[in-house]
């Protein structure tokens, strides 16, 4: 097709092409300034003005996976040598790598957390999306008594900002034992997340025609069937989009698993900040695991970006 | 190959009647046309007999079998819509596949080839075997449609106006193959339409349905000739049957307007109110008639020209041959073939014959 390229339309289109590019800066730059401080050295992480060019170093990730204590007396130069390259890296920072009785370095609890994050996240957002997509499939396709006072029922549970209900789940949990489980943490989010699911999907399915379905039930199919060869491959678009958003919800939850969790469970939100404090304040540490704990979300969105993009522009699908 | 048998039907959707005490039959290897407007139940219809829909009283029966309980995959009916027939995202072939592929069949891989492949071959659709679906054009897709619909060997095809999608000659053109088709296998057909011109060229049989009642039963032929009501008379024919009130007065018709025109017979008709009947090919132009008329409107449809008369306030439509010329407002003379005349009651619409 030819474009019809005018003097005001280059115009327009420069004009929203530099406005692309500054919102995205906007974006970005706390993105920066995290990855930035994860890779500078302590006393430049609060310097102000904030320092712009330096010579990145890795030490904050060390000290990320490793519990160090303050070196009381210099080190001794033959330690000094015999030490790999990264326990040099928190020697020469005035610190020293804490082991336990054996003589076996101490590592962090950080992986241990990142892990409990992965397991709660996943499960939790599989959960939510397998309901949510069933329960929005039967609210699309069959005529449920109710169905309005349901639909706003499944709704209502996502007016209350979660935190009001913080305390009384404290107690509940406790009483029945799921204080600091993962079963706790992941039941939480699916109940957070299914309603919002119910809803993303039914939109999705209500946009599929029903023929389709139909067209399978006289050609010989269950209905079930017909539901995982003709209606999944169709709301995949739907679902990956659902998906995102719950995994998003769940990874960043903060204040119920700061509360519900102290060790086994805990998820790495609330281990973070838990870093500061040990001694000083040291803002390397806590960027390194932040942007360690960004990359998951990253990667989950990339993945399945095509299928987001289709997804925003919702009601796409031929009708 | 089957015989169907709808008793006592209806549908209620809420408060929504649908379907009122429908009553049908379907001789096995018939092509059974249901005509009505949109909202006449025409679908609600075809989705009971597929079992899509729980009838709210009455039975269907399938070759004098109670299918009440029987679900969509067990009945062994095909299914052809207007349009999302196709399963998107798979090809031409899988489409075609797909109900053979249904675990209830259990059909081997070579059968399926060789069943496929009779299918392609007949709907001259196998350059599009490989094909996604949504890379085929409108004609493309229907014949596809189809294909998956005859790969099986249903009892019984029911089709959703599967040509109201198409340009009007790709229309044509599949109407014919389809009647073909139905002839060459002997199949019993349930097609619902909304096009009166498609049901005659179509139907062994047409069913007239209006707001969930079955109006009038028959060959195209009685419908054309012999409408039950004046509701049937306007919608069926192109152009409609001509309606002009008026009564029988000496053994002549009189238009309400005052206007005589011949009679034959039917003495039980007279000092009643009536609407006349006629169809445009009955009413003729000639010099010594004994109506006149002026010429509001002339369409020239190449086989013939369709004249519209004004009459009065009244229009009335006649067919004449192509070589007639006419101008707009000419005065012109017409009459009818009184033995072509039906009768209808002009306060109920009934045809009096029916009435008895």
């Amino acid at each position: 097709m030819a474009v019809v390229s005018t003097r005001a339309g280059r115009l327009g289109n420069r004009l929203a092409i530099t406005a692309v590019i500054l919102v995205t800066l906007v974006f970005l730059s706390p993105i920066y300034w995290i990855t930035s401080t994860a890779f500078k050295p302590l006393v430049l992480a609060t310097s102000v003005p904030p320092t712009v060019v330096f010579e990145p170093s890795i030490t904050p990730f060390v000290k990320l996976f490793t519990k160090r204590a303050q070196l009381t007396a210099p080190v001794d130069p033959a330690v000094y040598e015999a030490a790999p390259w990264w326990e040099k890296l928190i020697l020469d920072g005035g610190e020293r790598l804490s082991r336990d009785g054996k003589g076996e370095i101490v590592y962090s609890a950080y992986p241990d957390r990142f892990i409990n994050s992965l397991i709660i996240a996943v499960t939790s957002t599989v959960l939510a999306v397998s309901l949510g997509t069933i329960t929005a499939y039967g609210f699309s396709r069959f005529r449920v008594k109710g169905e309005a006072d349901l639909l706003f029922f499944i709704l209502s549970t996502r007016m209350l900002p979660p935190i009001v209900v913080a305390i009384p789940m404290f107690l509940m949990y406790r009483a029945v034992g799921l204080n600091d489980t993962h079963f706790g943490l992941i039941i939480l989010y699916t109940a957070f997340n299914v309603s919002f699911a119910v809803w993303l999907m039914k939109g999705f399915i209500d946009e599929i025609p029903k023929e389709y379905e139909e067209a399978a039930l006289v050609d010989g199919y269950t209905r079930m069937q017909a539901f995982f060869k003709i209606v999944l491959p169709e709301a995949a678009t739907g679902i990956a989009a659902t998906a995102v958003f719950c995994f998003i919800t769940a990874w960043n939850e903060y204040a119920f698993a700061l509360i519900l969790t102290n060790r086994r469970a805990q998820t790495a939100p609330p281990f973070i900040p838990s870093q500061v404090g040990t001694g000083l304040q040291d803002w390397t540490v806590i960027a390194a695991g932040t942007v360690l704990f960004l990359l998951p979300v990253a990667i989950f969105t990339f993945l399945l970006r095509n299928h987001l993009l289709r997804g925003m522009s919702f009601g796409a699908i031929r009708k | 190959m089957a015989h169907i048998r709808l008793k006592g039907i209806s549908k209620t959707f809420g408060n929504h009647v649908a379907l009122k005490d429908l009553d049908l039959e379907i001789a096995d290897g018939e092509f059974f046309v249901l005509l009505g407007q949109t909202g006449a139940g025409k679908t609600t219809t075809l989705r009971l007999v597929a079992g899509l829909e729980k009838p709210t009283a009455g039975q269907i029966f399938i070759d004098g079998q109670d299918v009440g309980d029987w679900g969509a995959a067990e009945r062994d009916v095909a299914l052809v819509l207007q349009q999302y027939s196709l399963y998107p995202r798979y090809t031409v072939r899988e489409n075609l596949e797909f109900p053979l592929k249904s675990p209830i069949r259990k059909s081997s891989p070579d059968e399926i080839k060789a069943q496929v492949d009779r299918v392609a071959k007949t709907l001259r659709i196998e350059h599009l075997m490989d094909r996604k679906v949504d890379r085929l054009s409108g004609g493309e897709m229907q014949r596809v449609s189809i294909g998956r619909a005859i790969v099986r060997r249903p009892r019984v095809f029911l089709m959703d106006e599967p040509l109201s999608a198409l340009d009007a000659k790709l229309r044509e053109a599949l109407r014919t193959e389809l009647k073909n088709l139905q002839v060459n296998l002997g199949a019993t057909f349930l097609f619902v339409t909304h096009d009166q011109v498609e049901a005659m060229a179509m139907g062994d049989k047409i069913g007239v349905l209006n707001n969930g009642q079955l109006v009038q039963t028959g060959t195209p032929h009685e419908i054309y000739a012999n409408p039950v009501n004046t509701f049937v008379a306007r919608a069926v024919g192109s152009p409609p049957m001509n309606l002009i009130n008026g009564q029988v007065e000496q053994g002549s018709a009189v238009t309400a307007a005052g206007q005589r025109l011949p009679f034959d017979g039917h003495d039980a008709a007279a000092g009643r109110a009536l609407t006349f009947g006629i169809r445009p090919e009955d009413l003729y132009l000639e010099g010594g008639a004994p109506v006149a008329a002026r010429v509001h409107d002339v369409e020239n449809h190449g086989v013939a020209k369709i004249v519209t008369l004004r009459l009065g306030d009244s229009l009335l439509q006649a067919t004449v041959p192509t070589q007639t010329s006419l101008k707009i407002d000419e005065e012109v003379r017409f009459s009818w073939h009184p033995e072509k005349v039906v009768l209808f009651d002009g306060a109920s619409g009934i045809n009096l014959r029916h009435a008895g």
